[in-house]
């Protein structure tokens, strides 16, 4: 029976823990209520210096959002984004399998130094290629559209997904493969029916990811597309919402707001996925 | 082999010569493991290993957006050494990435030990401190840059209203020290769960065993943290800090949204200048040039990642 002394303590120590929650729970996401709370406010009170910034006095409106979709390209952006996101994703996953599959599993000659190209190129930030790579994207005639960026997005995804993919399949026990291939599977048949499915929650993983961070690119979707039917959610709101005059914040924040949306509704759903695939791999942050 | 064949006639087909042959051979172990990796490694061979040569020939050519220029030696990276921009860029980016990744370690590891206490919410905790590294970081930059507005400012407004700073406050983002402090401040906001998360994951893999036979020898909780946790959490935040440098070494997206480099160059890195020489002003040699100095890091990183993975 715990006294009422050590009681104490522990209410002591649970008190000292959530204070000091406390400040990095506010830094964190402080910025998004404060993104919210200004696409919804009206110019007037947004620009009148005498009005407390931190919540709606005059009412809520949504004329900024209504702006993003009367005045603006935001569907098509959104659009965009969604069928790149879902495209480069699904390419790269197919090829991660198949190379994670065979660096994890299978022995040949040179499948380490295989697995060092692999993780070297997981390392190589975007930002040392994208010069280079917007030439190679005017080479092949896919500058402009969205299919420069559906081609080079598996620069980042395959390396990636085949690091944290390989984890995966190392944890399917070898003995139900020799089995399979003993009662005269072939190997691919081993791969898609075995393998496979034993290692789904890594292929969801991998395709949360996939998803997260081909949404949230940045400098390729910049570099690679100045057109503006072309553009990407994420480069749309940052490059063609700011006007000539300044009041503009309403209806940018209310871009950022609804272009986050489609992450976060991935994010809320498999929070657990998103924090065992941080953990599984070092993931890029 | 003998294996294959058999599913081969079991699936139906029949041994019929050439296919039969082309399927063992398919069936043999290192043919399939070359096999599936082909694709993978074309793809990076074309897309990475391929551009990445010619970043290399274009930081030795006077290549402009549209002419193909000669070979001009190492005529770029002597322009780009002498140029005051330039190395006001190197020395930026050193601090950056110094104060930065101090910052996300010292309080990612506060965070994680926070965070490894029993508590309740824990999940919907841990879900609130990840979120900033979720959100398209662009979009979330565009939310810090109109709460550091020089008119509008919610943190001067909070800060003059608490007698914190003399009335106007700082303009954040036109004044040089307090524009790299906004953008510091945004790489931790953004790095920090990164760091917490995986921190986590470390600390919760130490057995329990340690900290009772430290407490049994008379360990305070710091004489714990610092002879129990620390040494064990070694080897993750390695990793971590390995990882980080590369990242925040090499960031565009949040000094692009923030500041564009600006005020004067006072907080350019080199993907932002590489950026501004190499598209916007067309100099697609130089621009090669500034964001090949990014490699010497990269390589140092994975040096000591590839040292390190292979001791484990």
């Amino acid at each position: 029976m715990a006294s009422a002394a050590s009681r104490g303590a522990r209410w002591r120590s649970a008190a000292f823990g959530y204070a000091n929650l406390v400040p990095f729970i506010f830094f964190a996401l402080f910025p998004f209520y404060f993104m919210l709370v200004t696409s919804l406010k009206s110019n007037a009170e947004l620009y009148n210096l005498k009005a407390v910034p931190f919540w709606i006095q005059t009412g809520l409106i949504t004329d900024h959002y209504r702006y993003l979709f009367e005045r603006t390209d935001f569907l098509t952006w959104m659009r965009n984004s969604l069928i790149i996101s879902v495209v480069a994703t699904g390419i790269s996953l197919v090829l991660a399998i198949l190379a994670g599959y065979s660096l994890a599993r299978l022995r040949f000659r040179g499948v380490g130094a295989f697995g060092t190209a692999v993780f070297i190129t997981y390392l190589v930030p975007p930002t040392l290629l994208f010069l280079p790579l917007s030439q190679v994207v005017v080479w092949l005639g896919i500058s402009d559209t969205i299919w420069a960026l559906i081609v080079t997005y598996p620069t980042f995804l395959v390396p990636f997904s085949t690091w944290l993919l390989m984890g995966y399949f190392r944890t399917v026990p070898r003995e139900i493969e020799e089995c399979a291939l003993v009662d005269g599977a072939s190997r691919m048949q081993t791969l898609l029916r075995i393998v496979l499915p034993m290692a789904v929650p890594g292929i969801v993983c991998a395709a949360l990811f996939g998803f997260t961070l081909t949404w949230n690119e940045f400098i390729y979707a910049l570099t690679f597309v100045s057109q503006t039917t072309a553009k990407t959610a994420v480069v749309g709101v940052t490059s063609d919402l700011i006007r000539g005059d300044i009041y503009y914040w309403g209806s940018l924040m209310a871009g950022a707001v609804l272009a986050s949306v489609p992450v976060v509704i991935c994010y809320v759903f498999f929070l657990d996925y998103y924090v065992s695939g941080l953990t599984a791999g070092a993931v890029k942050g | 082999m003998a294996v294959g064949s058999r599913a081969f006639e079991a699936a139906g087909l029949g041994p019929t010569g050439r296919l039969a042959r082309v399927h063992e051979w398919w069936e043999q172990e290192h043919v399939f493991g070359y096999g599936l990796i082909l694709p993978a490694l074309l793809l990076l061979a074309c897309l990475v290993a391929y551009p990445f040569g010619m970043a290399i020939y274009f930081s030795l050519s006077d290549y402009w957006v549209g002419s193909p220029g000669a070979f001009v030696g190492l005529a770029n990276y002597r322009e780009i050494l002498g140029n005051e921009v330039f190395r006001q860029t190197v020395q930026n980016s050193f601090v950056f990435t110094a104060i930065a990744l101090t910052f996300k370690t010292v309080l990612g590891v506060w965070l994680a030990l926070l965070l490894a206490r029993n508590l309740r919410f824990k999940r919907l905790l841990r879900g609130a401190v990840l979120l900033p590294w979720v959100i398209p970081t662009a979009l979330s930059t565009l939310g810090w840059w109109w709460m550091f507005d020089s008119l509008y400012s919610v943190v001067n407004w909070t800060a003059l209203r608490l007698g914190l700073m003399s009335p106007p406050g700082p303009n954040w983002l036109g004044q040089a020290g307090y524009a790299m402090a906004a953008v510091i401040a945004v790489n931790v906001w953004r790095g920090l769960p990164f760091f917490a998360i995986t921190v986590l994951a470390g600390l919760v893999s130490i057995p329990r065993e340690y900290y009772e036979a430290a407490e049994v020898d008379g360990a305070g909780s710091w004489g714990r943290f610092r002879h129990v946790t620390l040494p064990l959490l070694k080897p993750v935040l390695a990793v971590v800090i390995l990882f980080s440098t590369i990242f925040t070494f090499s960031d565009f997206n949040i000094v692009y949204v923030l500041t564009r480099g600006g005020p004067v160059n006072s907080t350019h890195l080199f993907a932002t200048l590489a950026y501004q020489v190499g598209l916007n002003g067309g100099n697609l040699g130089q621009g090669a040039a500034i964001s090949l100095f990014l490699f010497p890091m990269l390589a140092a990183v994975v040096f000591m990642q590839l040292r390190y993975i292979r001791k484990e």
